[in-house]
């Protein structure tokens, strides 16, 4: 793209987010709802700003993205052999295919009573809870390019003599990886959503989420729930462009035969 | 080699197999579905777990629960019109106004580069706001009625029809565009009958997302200061300790989620099936 285009973009850019900011403070200063509920975006935007000095909400904060670390590592290394195993093996992958279809409508979020009800209101419940609902988009991603591997690509690494396993280390998975990192990267963003919802609907100890209840059920907090929602927004727009980044450093060279 | 004459029958398995699942691949799964219910059963009758009741008297709960309703009225019992129809009513409602809106607001956007430059930080920011943060703010700005709920849904699965309208439209090959011009179409003509149809595949995957994001919505909205849906039907056997209750409760979901992905496939082959031809014609070129 040309530099001035670009320019052109981003100016753009700023132009839509101050038209945005200066759109919903009009919205908010109208008063059509009472300022206690709904407080001006100019004093969300403040609250903003002082929450994120506030040492409790920072252990909200830092409690929320631990467990989403965590819970992401886990469901990572659950389903990326898992899905090298159903991906690579014809039979397992039948064997499979109609038990996940059966379990993964379930939604998580649904599981909540029963993980409370088993496991009490600790932190297994939250970990549980999120890592089943990041399992599935690494696992679909994750077979789906195992699976779809070019067979010309395979049988040529197996004309030059390369073993299953050679071929799988070689051909199969450098050419899933990039299918498997957008897996990762969507479970990455649903999962902190899951998790805030998680938080919100028990209550659990610490988070963003519960820090959203206690200050919705207290009342006159109004600009601390919308300012929290606001900071669980920038928090899951920055790790979805992180990875994003990530993503195109990392698997450019299959970006380009993909769309050219 | 065995193997080499096996290798071929892989790539000829359906190419998006976890978006058609068709009634011979649930036949063939069958048997893995029903070993694992007996192992379960097994374990569940020898445990007595408290926790985990067997899978047979949860079927048989959802059976009594709600299917024992008088002929005149499908079998179904006042429970299920207290907790199913509800749900799936709001779920439903609030799904077709996201598709609504997501495909209107998406043409539009799409058609615009100045237009999606401005808007794409905004959209990025509200859609990464999660959805049951809202639940408060909804609840302070619409109340505990039908529409919080309904708009909760549809503010939630929005996003995804509305981001992939606005990449499908976007990416329109202009060669399309400049023969619909040739020929002189009228605006609306240009957007039905080109844009639209170039765009549905994509439109189509992410209505199919938003499905999955209704029905989560659908049972978050249901889980607070609710009175109906299935929702509340969980919540409320947890509260009263009703372990077969509530696990009937999932299932119920789960069968849900199943039959919306079946029938939504089947609309999605039915409705595409123009352009799958079309990419089967070119992959064998």
């Amino acid at each position: 793209m040309p530099t001035s285009a670009r320019w052109d973009t981003i100016g753009r850019y700023v132009l839509g987010l101050i038209g945005l900011l200066a759109l919903a403070e009009c919205v908010t200063r109208l008063e059509l709802v009472p300022a206690i509920y709904l407080p001006h975006a100019s004093t969300i935007m403040v609250r903003v700003w002082f929450l994120l000095q506030d040492r409790s909400f920072l252990e909200n904060l830092l409690a929320t993205l631990y467990v989403w670390a965590f819970a992401l590592a886990v469901s990572t290394f659950i389903s990326v052999p898992l899905a090298i195993a159903l991906g690579s093996s014809d039979i397992a992958f039948r064997i499979a295919c109609p038990i996940i279809d059966l379990i993964r409508p379930i939604p998580s979020v649904c599981l909540i009573p029963l993980a409370v009800i088993v496991w009490g209101q600790g932190l297994f419940t939250k970990i549980f809870l999120v890592t089943y609902a990041m399992t599935w988009p690494i696992l679909y991603n994750g077979i789906y390019g195992v699976h779809d591997v070019d067979p010309v690509t395979i049988q040529s690494a197996r004309c030059f003599g390369l073993r299953r396993a050679a071929v799988l280390r070689h051909v199969s998975l450098p050419s899933a990886a990039p299918f498997m990192f957008t897996g990762f990267r969507v479970a990455a963003t649903v999962g902190l959503i899951v998790l805030i919802g998680v938080e919100l609907l028990t209550g659990l100890d610490k988070g963003i989420g519960a820090f959203i209840l206690h200050n919705s059920v207290t009342g006159g907090q109004a600009e601390s729930v919308f300012a929290a929602a606001a900071i669980a927004g920038f928090l899951g727009l920055a790790i979805n462009l992180g990875l994003e980044a990530v993503d195109r450093r990392a698997f450019l060279w299959s970006r380009v035969d993909r769309y050219e | 080699m065995s193997t080499s004459l096996f290798k071929p029958s892989l790539s000829n398995l359906p190419r998006r197999w976890w978006m058609a699942p068709g009634a011979s691949d649930l036949f063939v799964g069958l048997g893995p579905v029903l070993a694992l219910l007996f192992v379960w059963e097994a374990a569940a009758q020898a445990e007595h777990s408290l926790f985990f009741p067997p899978p047979t008297a949860v079927f048989v709960r959802v059976y009594q629960l709600w299917l024992t309703g008088p002929a005149d009225h499908l079998f179904l019992t006042d429970a299920a019109f207290r907790d199913v129809i509800p749900s799936i009513g709001r779920m439903l409602a609030g799904w077709c106004a996201a598709l609504g809106i997501g495909i209107l607001c998406g043409t539009v956007i799409g058609r615009s580069r100045v237009i999606s430059d401005l808007l794409t930080p905004g959209i990025e920011f509200v859609r990464a706001v999660p959805s049951p943060a809202l639940i408060p703010v909804f609840l302070i700005l619409l109340g505990t009625e039908t529409t919080m709920r309904v708009t909760l849904i549809a503010f939630g699965s929005v996003w995804p029809i509305l981001l992939n309208t606005i990449d499908g439209v976007a990416r329109i090959e202009p060669r399309l565009l400049d023969t619909a011009r040739i020929f002189d179409f009228p605006r609306s003509a240009t957007i039905f009958r080109v844009v639209l149809p170039f765009a549905a595949p994509k439109i189509c995957a992410g209505a199919r997302i938003a499905t999955s994001t209704a029905v989560i919505l659908m049972v978050v909205s249901e889980l607070v200061a609710s009175a109906d849906g299935i929702g509340h039907h969980i919540v409320d056997a947890q509260q009263l300790f009703l372990m077969t209750d509530m696990w009937a409760g999932i299932v119920l979901l789960a069968g849900i989620g199943f039959t919306l992905n079946l029938i939504f496939s089947a609309f999605e082959r039915r409705m595409l099936r123009w352009h799958f031809a079309a990419r089967g014609r070119a992959e064998r070129q």
